[in-house]
């Protein structure tokens, strides 16, 4: 194995490509004009933001607070605001896609060239799961678990840092795909013999392959630490079954990080042997096995939905007890139906591809385990609307997000009941009805969800809320939006057209993508009116700003302490009676102690995590390329600066008495002139 | 946190008075440091779990090409299990003595272990020459190719296991048995134990079924 490696990488002892591999000036786009504006935007866009934050000497500040920070808080907004710039990267993907197809009918072949297009729906998919939903889960679990349970951190503050570089890692491969060179033409889960060496020999299978074992470091890492921390970190008193409901649905979706994620590690890993080293794993000669692919990568697929639904559905426990003024709904009952997703989503993969043949019998108990799972899930939103019955409900944005996944949520999985039947599925199987499905299930329950943490939380992220007009807005334009993009495609679906074309023949079917066109153009309106939110509410922040640290009268820890939480989070740690902690010590009348502070143990801030991320992202480059060179030395570089690191002992420090004291006293005169 | 213990806590305070919301005291949560790493492993283990599923569906899979019993050296890896196995009794004495504090013997016998680790590394990496010298690579057909995914994917792991170790021999020999170095060096003799264990099931499943006609 090694010998072909070295063989390869010596077969032209040419230092020019042993330096340049195979990247060459061909590959820029300077022939595509929609790609070569696209970069022009781009580059300029990023010269303005570098101008700005040099003009404004921010350098120093953004290395020393933000990207060298190893504060649970700073390093979840991070993830966050990663995650909705690469939302707009996959959603500009959207609506190409669906501005091709609502216009290439018979004679007229739309804009975007096959090539391109296949391109177009693979960095969408896998923009969309890895690049945009899987940060915005990490920041929100990562900002407000350590809050929730009462703790000053996570358990290894360091490799938090580190595993959002590594996403971040990754995310700059993805992007750099658009500019250089080009990404996979095989759909977001590469499938060969189409993604092999033989069909895709160029750099695009080689890109996706990277930027996700990349940031898959960094996905698998922080699943460890923050199980860890939940597991270890917890506020006196609080048992597993005082966790928030939030802090449960995290729990268990890092179980599913921990246990799914290093089985797409090994996939990929095959996939790359067959691809640089030239073994049979998923090739069609020689004794390889292709399907072997599709059941492994669905082994870690199928959990992947979980992984992104449960904080979802925690996110929503939260909001719907707070915004109805009650504790939730059967909580016991919510624990367990958790737990039984977290266990069946282990036992549905073959689902996703019933056609393959595996005959009557697996078939059907892969089909009636999936049905099961729509038990608990059920369960649960029975739950909410229990909680929500009889309860003075605000009908606030995160309420809104709330209620809109209720519906949506619904319809989405009963297509998805539907699709589990096997012989449903054969007639269904890679067609439009199950983009829509998954879109029902992901934009209704993942993304509403995610957007409702991030209008929930951010008043506690930055001490000011958002703005409700405009979140509203932003609301009933996604809402609309989605049903006018997604329920063409079930009809669509029906009638047989299959997913991933780029042309049709049939100009009856015209209508139903030009619904689906505008219902993508209300979305964009949708994250417009969230971008003027954020805006808007920047500009307002005095009028927005929480004083008191708990603007929705909640109920759990994290609306104990201020708005934005001091680095420590709580100055004493709170000990713990009831699920709603909160909600307890201020009906027992609980007074926030003004003296007695001491001196608080906190991590030190280090500047490994962005070095070993930029390293790994040349690294994954140099093996893109096959610059053999770049590709020892990176390495070598990411070795040594990963045990350098280890040779720094002095990893923490105290925060004085005085300085909790100073920082506690100025809370204190803020809400004695704000009461 | 165990329930008991948060009773303990909630009736501590019923019995003096009001209920307490917060500590006064700095409170400390155990390190996590071990659990972390145990799941790390567990992770690992998922990995190897793969190779050894994806050898189950292709070990047979010969493509004309030869099978186990044509190519495996039982005598080889006889001695090459020996190598690993011995060097986790050796990992075994160096924590005893890390136990009792006495670094210098430690080191020797984490040298021994780490020597045990090359020679096993040595004799592999022959094992896998020698193969490919016969025109039986790993790409030479799916049986070939999972043979040394799953053997090699191990052998990087004791690889950087040596890395590893020998981080910490340097490391401990600098800044002696603290806690963080003591801790570090039960996280690496769990790593080390770890692969013996893989190595168990390669040597069972792969090389003896794999001789079997």
């Amino acid at each position: 194995m090694f010998q072909v490696l070295v063989q390869k990488m010596f077969d032209h002892l040419d230092p020019v490509k042993l330096i340049f591999g195979r990247l060459t000036w061909e590959a820029l786009p300077l022939h595509v004009p929609i790609v070569l504006g696209t970069m022009i935007a781009v580059m300029l866009g990023g010269l303005a933001l570098v101008a700005v934050i040099t003009y404004n000497r921010l350098w120093g500040y953004l290395w020393h607070e933000w990207f060298t920070s190893i504060d649970h808080k700073k390093i979840g907004i991070m993830y966050i605001v990663l995650g909705l710039v690469m939302l707009l990267r996959g959603f500009s993907d959207a609506i190409m896609m669906r501005a091709q197809q609502a216009m290439s009918f018979g004679a007229n072949n739309g804009f975007l060239p096959p090539e391109h297009y296949d391109q177009v729906f693979t960095a969408h998919g896998v923009i969309m799961i890895f690049f945009v939903a899987m940060p915005l889960i990490t920041g929100i679990m990562n900002f407000v678990i350590p809050l929730q349970i009462g703790a000053r951190d996570v358990a290894f503050p360091f490799l938090n840092n580190f595993s959002f570089w590594m996403t971040a890692a990754g995310t700059v491969l993805v992007m750099l795909s658009l500019f250089v060179g080009e990404f996979a033409r095989t759909g977001w889960l590469a499938y060969p013999p189409l993604s092999g060496i033989a069909a895709s020999p160029d750099v695009g299978v080689d890109y996706y392959i990277w930027s996700l074992q990349i940031a898959g470091v960094g996905t698998l890492l922080s699943g460890i630490n923050l199980l860890v921390t939940i597991i270890k970190m917890r506020a006196p008193g609080m048992s597993l079954m005082k966790m928030p409901m939030f802090v449960w649905t995290a729990l268990c979706t890092n179980v599913l990080i921990v246990a799914a994620f290093p089985v797409l590690t090994a996939v990929l890993a095959l996939l790359s042997l067959d691809r640089y080293v030239g073994t049979n794993f998923f090739t069609t000669t020689l004794g390889g096995n292709a399907m072997m692919y599709v059941n492994l990568i669905w082994i870690w697929g199928h959990p992947e939905v979980y992984i992104l639904i449960l904080p979802a559905f925690g996110i929503f426990s939260e909001v719907t007890s707070t915004f109805s003024r009650k504790r939730l709904f059967g909580y016991t009952s919510m624990v367990y139906a958790t737990i039984v997703i977290t266990v069946l989503a282990y036992l549905v993969w073959l689902h996703h591809f019933f056609t393959m043949g595996s005959g009557a019998s697996v078939n059907s108990f892969f089909g009636i385990t999936t049905m099961i799972i729509s038990i608990p899930t059920g369960a649960k939103i029975f739950n909410w609307l229990f909680t929500m019955y009889r309860g003075r409900i605000t009908f606030s944005v995160p309420m809104l997000w709330t209620i809109g996944f209720m519906v949506t949520f619904t319809i989405g999985g009963m297509t998805g009941v539907l699709l589990a039947v096997p012989p449903a599925d054969f007639v269904l199987h890679n067609s439009l009805f199950l983009i829509a499905h998954f879109h029902n299930v992901i934009i209704g329950g993942v993304l509403f969800g995610l957007f409702a943490g991030i209008n929930y939380w951010f008043p506690k992220a930055f001490g000011f809320k958002l703005d409700e007009f405009w979140g509203k807005c932003s609301f009933w334009f996604w809402i609309t939006g989605f049903y006018f993009a997604f329920m063409p495609l079930y009809v669509l679906g029906l009638m047989g057209v299959t997913r991933r074309l780029s042309h049709f023949d049939d100009p009856s079917l015209q209508i139903w993508f030009e619904i689906a066109a505008f219902g993508a153009f209300l979305v964009l309106l949708g994250i417009v009116s969230m971008l003027i939110q954020f805006y808007v509410s920047f500009r307002r922040r005095e009028q927005l700003r929480d004083v008191t640290g708990d603007p929705w009268d909640g109920r759990t820890l994290e609306w104990a302490t201020s708005s934005p939480p001091p680095s420590y989070n709580f100055a004493f740690t709170p000990l713990v009676h009831e699920v709603d902690a909160w909600w307890q010590m201020k009906h027992a009348g609980y007074k926030r102690p003004t003296e007695g502070f001491i001196a608080i143990h906190m991590p030190k801030n280090t500047a490994a995590g962005i070095f070993l991320g930029g390293l790994s992202a040349l690294f994954g480059f140099a093996m893109i390329w096959h610059m053999w060179a770049l590709m020892i030395v990176s390495f070598v570089a990411l070795l040594a600066v990963a045990i350098g690191h280890t040779f720094n002992y002095k990893r923490d420090f105290h925060i004085p008495a005085d300085e909790v004291v100073r920082t506690e006293a100025a809370r204190t005169t803020l809400l004695a002139n704000h009461v | 946190m165990s329930d008991t213990h948060a009773h303990a806590i909630a009736s501590d305070a019923h019995a003096s008075g009001p209920l307490q919301f917060h500590l006064t005291h700095e409170h400390h949560s155990e390190n996590g440091t071990l659990l972390g790493f145990w799941m790390y492993l567990m992770s690992d283990c998922l990995i190897f779990a793969c190779l050894f599923a994806v050898y189950g569906v292709l070990g047979r899979s010969y493509a004309g090409g030869p099978s186990g019993a044509d190519v495996f050296e039982l005598p080889l890896v006889a001695l090459n299990t020996s190598m690993l196995l011995l060097s986790s009794i050796t990992y075994g004495f160096g924590i005893l003595e890390m136990q009792r504090n006495r670094l210098r013997p430690m080191l020797v016998w984490l040298g021994i272990t780490g020597l045990f680790g090359l020679a096993f590394l040595s004799l592999e990496m022959y094992e896998f020459l020698h193969l490919i010298h016969e025109g039986n690579g790993p790409q030479r057909s799916a049986f070939l190719s999972s043979f040394f995914t799953l053997v090699g994917t191990h052998g990087l792991h004791v690889t950087f296991g040596i890395v590893w170790l020998i981080t910490l021999m340097v490391q401990t020999g600098k800044l002696g048995l603290t806690t963080e170095n003591k801790r570090r060096l039960m996280c690496l003799s769990m790593f080390w134990h770890f692969l013996d264990v893989v190595w168990i099931g390669v040597f069972t499943f792969v090389y003896l079924m794999g001789v079997l006609k």
